[in-house]
């Protein structure tokens, strides 16, 4: 169990395995998220309420839990950077905060995009939408922490403390439909009961998602890979690396 | 299909522009995290080779 995770440690054998899945990742995730969005856009039918406005479900309900879980995955890797000083969680970790940020714009965005035609309005300071204004916020700190402090060891620190903070803030997001009154409307998928659409339409939902967090994975490793060449130039085995051509 | 016609789809029974700006939102936010880390690399790679260069110019000319 050790010996693997000192090597999952390695920046070098990360680099490597990493190269290997990423073609995959990325086939996984274009295949899903274009099957998604056709079946999503054309053969999906109508909401009886919203009629075709609901269609946007299936962009900002993965972005939104592909938003918090980014954030968790954030706020682990630095606190495993933090216990055991592990560089390639730091570098994960560094790697989240812009991806994870996107994504909580994109949640944002296509929110505020339904809401009008669904509520009547672009926006309220209801209590989901303002626990996703204040994650969106969170990352915005994390990337500005990473920019603002030249040494890369109390960057790390200094974010992974922010990150660990912040994380109060996921339970609020969750919980925020079912502790406070709000226009928001409770969660499509839970663990527990089936849902409560029909299955051709939460299929194609349930493979939006997929899509999304395969292509997290995708975007993730790219990041982390640029980080781990950034890092380590000094070393032997990255100045090979960049010899070949 | 849900649609009867091309139009139809595009129209999306009034909601299209709402429909269409959020994949087109969602579309850019796939760029972006695809293309940022490919420019980094890039400016990286440029950089690494310039720096090689000058330390084979120090050498040489040691």
């Amino acid at each position: 169990m050790w010996t693997w995770f000192h090597r999952l440690g390695s920046p070098r054998w990360f680099y490597n395995i990493s190269g290997r899945w990423l073609p995959w990742l990325a086939i996984a995730a274009a295949l899903l998220i274009f099957s998604g969005t056709v079946w999503a856009l054309a053969f999906a039918p109508q909401d009886y309420q919203q009629g075709n406005s609901f269609r946007i479900i299936y962009i900002h309900v993965p972005a939104a839990l592909l938003a918090q879980s980014c954030y968790m995955i954030m706020a682990v890797a630095g606190a495993i950077g933090l216990i055991w000083k592990m560089k390639l969680a730091d570098m994960a970790a560094k790697s989240c905060a812009s991806i994870g940020a996107s994504f909580t714009l994109l949640a944002l965005v296509t929110g505020a995009v339904w809401g009008k035609p669904t509520w009547g309005t672009w926006w309220v300071w209801d209590a989901r939408l303002t626990s996703m204004l204040i994650l969106f916020f969170l990352y915005l700190g994390i990337v500005a922490l990473h920019s603002a402090i030249s040494d890369r060891d109390q960057a790390a620190k200094a974010t992974a403390v922010l990150a660990l903070v912040g994380l109060v803030n996921i339970p609020i997001i969750k919980y925020s439909v079912e502790w406070w009154n709000t226009l928001h409307q409770p969660a499509t998928f839970t663990l527990t009961e089936k849902p409560a659409m029909p299955a051709e339409m939460w299929v194609p939902l349930l493979i939006m998602v997929l899509g999304f967090y395969c292509f997290f994975m995708v975007a993730l490793i790219m990041r982390t890979r640029l980080e781990i060449l950034v890092r380590e130039w000094r070393t032997s085995w990255v100045k090979e690396l960049l010899a070949k051509p | 299909m849900s649609f009867s016609s091309f139009s139809d789809f595009i129209h999306m029974g009034g909601h299209g522009l709402y429909v269409w700006v959020s994949y087109a939102t969602a579309l850019a936010v796939f760029v972006f995290n695809i293309l940022m880390p490919l420019r980094l690399r890039k400016q990286f790679m440029v950089e690494q080779a310039r720096q090689q260069r000058r330390e084979e110019q120090n050498a040489s000319h040691s």
